[in-house]
């Protein structure tokens, strides 16, 4: 089993943050936006450094992606940034066709994603945005797995032409990937070799998935584990190399069944190589107020949940 | 004088392009796009300061945002008249594989349009951040923006509204096109709209009205007298009554043409009462 230490626990927002500081420093056309959540987006930095390529929309989610899809006619590279929610189902409309139909450069940067924003409860957890967002044509949709994976993924995003969506999270998490790792935008990557099952994981997830395979190789089951961090495009050959080897799949989200990273995967094994699968997500529903530990534990969205639903996809082998 | 009938001619001549795009097709939206010739024909032949050809980012040009994309046929006529797509182009309103789409997009790569419209109150987003790209970009042109009236009925008009105001967006002029129509009926039965510039006067823009938007003197007055008073810390909006149909008699003074194709019959007449100037395409 490869090991992975983490590096000390800390928020992918930060990890946001951190990304647009530096964008901040090194790009230009680099502009942010935000709808009052600046405190929660962790750009201030970037807003001090360079208050003039920051715009405070208020509370005006809409008018934020149509403002962004304007500044991209006149070449600037804007991140619109607010809770995932309100940065998808509440403009769904406006990114459809203001950003993705019209082709914009436009950067959606989503933090809250999932149940771990905790107690604010269903209003503020959307478990259904990786669906929306993929199924829009053209849209690049990324989920990081932790601090330096999201700081990476900022960076990489403004040297990537055309509409993304990048999804994060408020809780602090263990920052275990490397802190230089390059991010290729559709690449997966491979975290433990095996040979059983693969676990395909994405965002919080993957930390999750490691934590669970450390178990599942003491318990003698060799199991390889991927991290998806581009859900759209989808590594469709790495997911296929591994299942050629292991035949069974088990997929690690945090967002709804319907729509997530597990469907698209599905849809790839149903294509290529059908193969037995496992979801670990959320099934069809709303969440709730509680902890995030609480939360993804009452939802089975942790490494218990994912090392259950291998040991039921084996037995499907 | 003899450029105002240069420009007439053109209006005339719009007028015939809308109503034979709509009737070949037996689809369109013929009501808003003859009530806003004038406009047209001003913005693109008088009015904003245009560079050869097209580029995206249409940095130190005047660039104009349609949101009301559902007229598209008045700018598509205009945009070819102007030289930016060839006039046979026209021939392809509404067609399989054309880049005249029902409603403008920048999906296929039509020269002038610079975003998609048609899920209507999107525009004036669009156009403040384009509007703010140019200030960052020290570029000091000037960005137009056309809304129906009945579209102010979405909310983010109004995001925007704030928006624009409470940051000096002073490089923007956006026109509504204030035909009182919609769908379903007068825009005072559907939902009132009530005294649209003093709603924008107390959202804090400068406000001007053309009382008759299809006076093409009027209309010219009225664009230079907005584009005087851009650059003073205010975003400019400029109300203007125009007539839906306007240049076809059945056409006015009814919603009913607001999404209806005339048929052969009512073609001949409508060409009739406008005859040909330029030249058909």
């Amino acid at each position: 089993m490869t090991t992975y230490t983490d590096q000390g626990k800390q928020d992918t927002r930060s990890g946001y943050g951190a990304g647009m500081t530096e964008l901040g420093r090194t790009n230009a056309n680099v502009v942010a936006l935000c709808a009052d959540l600046v405190g929660s987006l962790k750009i201030d930095t970037f807003i001090k450094e360079n208050p003039d390529r920051f715009f405070q929309v208020g509370i005006a989610e809409a008018n934020m992606m149509g403002m962004a899809a304007g500044l991209t006619i006149g070449g600037k590279i804007p991140f619109a940034s607010t809770f995932a929610n309100f940065a998808t189902g509440r403009v769904y409309d406006q990114i459809r066709q203001s950003i993705a139909y019209s082709g914009k450069n436009v950067k959606i940067c989503a933090s809250h994603a999932g149940l771990t924003l905790g107690e604010d409860g269903a209003t503020h957890q959307i478990l259904e945005d990786i669906g929306m967002m993929k199924m829009l044509p053209g849209m690049t949709v990324i989920n990081p797995c932790d601090f330096n994976q999201t700081k990476a993924a900022t960076i990489a995003i403004a040297e990537h032409p055309g509409p993304v969506y990048l999804r994060f999270g408020r809780p602090k998490v263990p920052n275990f990937t490397p802190v230089d790792q390059k991010f290729d935008i559709g690449k997966a990557l491979l975290l433990n070799e095996g040979t059983d099952v693969t676990i395909i994981a994405t965002g919080h997830l993957v930390w999750q998935s490691l934590l669970a395979a450390e178990n599942l190789e003491n318990q003698g089951i060799s199991t390889e584990v991927i991290n998806i961090h581009t859900i759209k495009p989808l590594d469709e050959e790495a997911i296929l190399d591994s299942v050629k080897k292991t035949g069974c799949v088990v997929t690690a989200e945090e967002h709804n069944y319907l729509g997530g990273l597990g469907e698209s995967v599905a849809r790839t094994l149903t294509g290529h190589r059908p193969a037995p699968q496992e979801f670990v997500a959320t099934h069809d529903t709303f969440g709730e107020s509680g902890t995030p530990e609480q939360l993804m534990d009452k939802y089975g969205l942790n490494n218990k949940a994912i090392e259950a639903a291998v040991l039921r996809v084996l037995k499907r082998k | 004088m003899a450029r105002i009938q240069e420009l007439q001619d053109l209006v005339v001549q719009v007028r015939r392009d809308i109503l034979r795009m709509v009737h070949r097709v037996n689809s369109g939206h013929p009501g808003g796009s003859l009530g806003c010739t004038e406009f047209f024909v001003a913005l693109y032949n008088e009015v904003m300061e245009l560079k050869d050809g097209f580029d995206m980012d249409g940095k130190g040009e005047d660039i104009f945002f349609l949101s009301n994309g559902h007229i598209s046929p008045v700018f598509y006529s205009v945009l070819a008249r102007r030289g930016y797509f060839s006039l046979e182009e026209l021939n392809t309103f509404r067609l399989i594989d054309s880049r005249l789409q029902g409603h403008p997009t920048t999906h296929e790569g039509l020269p002038g349009v610079r975003v998609a419209s048609g899920s209507l109150g999107q525009g004036m987003s669009v156009a403040i951040g384009a509007a703010q790209a140019k200030k960052l970009n020290g570029d000091s042109y000037l960005v137009y923006s056309l809304h129906g009236d009945g579209e102010l009925q979405e909310g983010q008009n109004w995001e925007a509204i704030m928006y624009a105001a409470g940051n000096q967006v002073d490089n923007l002029i956006a026109t509504v096109d204030r035909n009182g129509q919609q769908i379903d009926g007068a825009t005072e039965d559907v939902l009132p709209l009530g005294d649209v510039a003093e709603k924008f006067r107390v959202f804090g823009w400068d406000v001007l009205e053309i009382e008759n938007g299809n006076d093409l003197n009027q209309v010219i007055a009225g664009l230079n007298e907005a584009k005087s008073r851009t650059g003073k810390g205010k975003p400019i909006c400029i109300v203007m009554t125009t007539e839906m149909g306007n240049g076809v008699d059945f056409m006015m003074h009814t919603h009913a043409w607001h999404g209806k194709a005339p048929n052969d019959e009512q073609l001949k007449t409508a060409l009739a009462q406008n005859p040909e100037t330029l030249g058909d395409y």
